[in-house]
């Protein structure tokens, strides 16, 4: 845990993002960026470019591999699919963030809860919007598995991938400096079958400061 | 069951095929210790990959063996896992690439080593992902056949030693018609300092469909409704009722 000395009232950009809406947002080297969980765990699916060259972007794995460990907390670098950092984690006050749940789908959420589920809202389809009226070409290929702020998914020893409860609440953050050119897309999760959130998909507060 | 294919895939060496639904692929690790690093796709609309944490929530798992199934981003099923005696194929710790290799195993050009020179996963799926009209935008979270790596408490990363053993096989039924792209190249986290990586048998022949008491099938929930999905599909492509 470590807290961050940033006052808000010097942000540059400070948002306050409602459940089921997608966000972009190009942040350059040095500049800070926190995500603040309003409410309490809340799931902030979000993915990393390098925007200058958006074929390099987050990768999960090259993340859990650089640090030798599969959760996201302060000091971890985000790393890109060319092994470069994109963004160092420097505060959190939540304590665990998840890279190896991804983002639901109308389509996993078919398989996960029950056929008749298609229809419900989930993160995929804002972040296919929200690269959509992005643009550049941005789609389907640029959605590489993401990480979720603020949700805590462990795997056991035995090799169990469990949804334990969440070890956010109310005014938990985790904030990040741009190592480079990163375009930022979030899509604040609107699940309602999943108990991780208590069913009630809640409002986050995004903040950006230039670089100090 | 008709062979189609049998091949050894060399040491370093990247590997595609489209493989036809009810297909299977069998790939055996002939000395031990290989890493076979591997990704799938639609093969009719590659645009629908292999997604690794849809594969780990449908299963609440975070490793792959007999009676799990690899799932696309589309809630279907690629391919399923109907027999492994190695117990353990890895799906989250990736893939490296050519300063992984060089940091490890020296230059290893092939300007010195000529075709045993060093090659890397990342840069051999690059090579047989364009031979596909695919690229970087395409290179997800992939399998590790033959790898085990795991997870503490604390969340920490152990690579096993002596997981797979000469001999071990695994083999996938495939649920779709999919194409598979391989390289045959040393796991990241393996500390071995010799590049060595083994050769591995594949093995390709026609099988019959999922039963409906398949082991795949019922072995979640979710898997049954992932079958029915992926059956739909097939349905929609023939043009004939599931």
């Amino acid at each position: 845990m470590k807290e961050s000395t940033l006052d808000p009232r010097a942000a540059t950009v400070d948002v306050t993002l409602p459940a089921g809406q997608g966000w972009t947002h190009e942040l350059g080297p040095g500049e800070m960026f926190r995500i603040v969980d309003l409410e309490g765990n809340q799931a902030v699916d979000t993915l990393f470019f390098n925007s200058r060259d958006v074929h390099e972007r987050y990768s999960a794995t090259e993340t859990i591999r650089a640090q030798g460990n599969i959760y996201l907390s302060t000091g971890t670098r985000l790393m890109s699919s060319e092994g470069r950092p994109l963004l160092t984690i420097v505060a959190d006050t939540c304590g665990r963030h998840d890279t190896l749940g991804g983002a639901c789908s109308a389509e996993s959420n078919q398989v996960r809860y029950a056929l008749d589920k298609k229809y419900m809202h989930n993160c995929r389809d804002s972040f296919l919007l929200a690269l959509a009226r992005y643009g550049h070409g941005m789609g389907k290929r640029d959605l590489p598995n993401n990480i979720n702020f603020f949700m805590n998914v462990p795997v056991t020893p035995a090799g169990e991938l469990t949804f334990a409860d969440g070890v956010s609440g109310p005014g938990r953050y985790v904030e990040m400096r741009a190592e480079a050119d990163v375009l930022v897309l979030i899509s604040n999760c609107p699940q309602l079958n999943n108990p991780c959130n208590a069913y009630n998909p809640t409002p986050v507060r995004l903040l950006v400061w230039r670089k100090g | 069951m008709t062979t189609q294919l049998q091949d050894v895939l060399r040491g370093g060496q990247a590997w595609s095929r489209r493989l036809l639904r009810h297909q299977r692929l069998r790939l055996r690790d002939v000395e031990g210790r290989a890493c076979v690093s591997a990704l799938f796709y639609n093969a009719h609309d590659p645009l629908e990959r292999y997604n690794m944490p849809d594969t780990l929530k449908a299963q609440f798992t975070a490793f792959l063996t007999t009676g799990r199934v690899l799932y696309s981003d589309m809630g279907r099923v690629l391919c399923s896992i109907v027999a492994d005696d190695c117990g353990w194929h890895d799906t989250i710790s990736g893939i490296g690439g050519a300063d992984t290799a060089r940091a490890r195993f020296g230059e290893g050009s092939y300007q010195a080593l000529r075709n045993d020179f060093h090659r890397n996963g990342r840069d051999n799926l690059l090579v047989e992902l364009g031979k596909h009209g695919l690229g970087k935008r395409d290179v997800v979270s992939n399998v590790n056949f033959f790898v085990r790596v795991a997870v503490d408490d604390a969340g920490a990363l152990a690579w096993i030693p002596a997981n797979s053993r000469a001999g071990n096989s695994v083999e996938l039924r495939f649920e779709m018609d999919t194409l598979v792209v391989l390289s045959n190249t040393p796991h990241p986290l393996d500390p071995g300092k010799r590049y060595h990586p083994p050769p591995v048998e594949i093995t390709i022949s026609d099988g019959p469909a999922a039963p409906a008491d398949d082991r795949c099938r019922l072995s979640r929930p979710e898997n049954g409704r992932g079958f029915a999905l992926t059956e739909a599909y097939a349905a929609e492509r023939t043009g004939r009722s599931p």
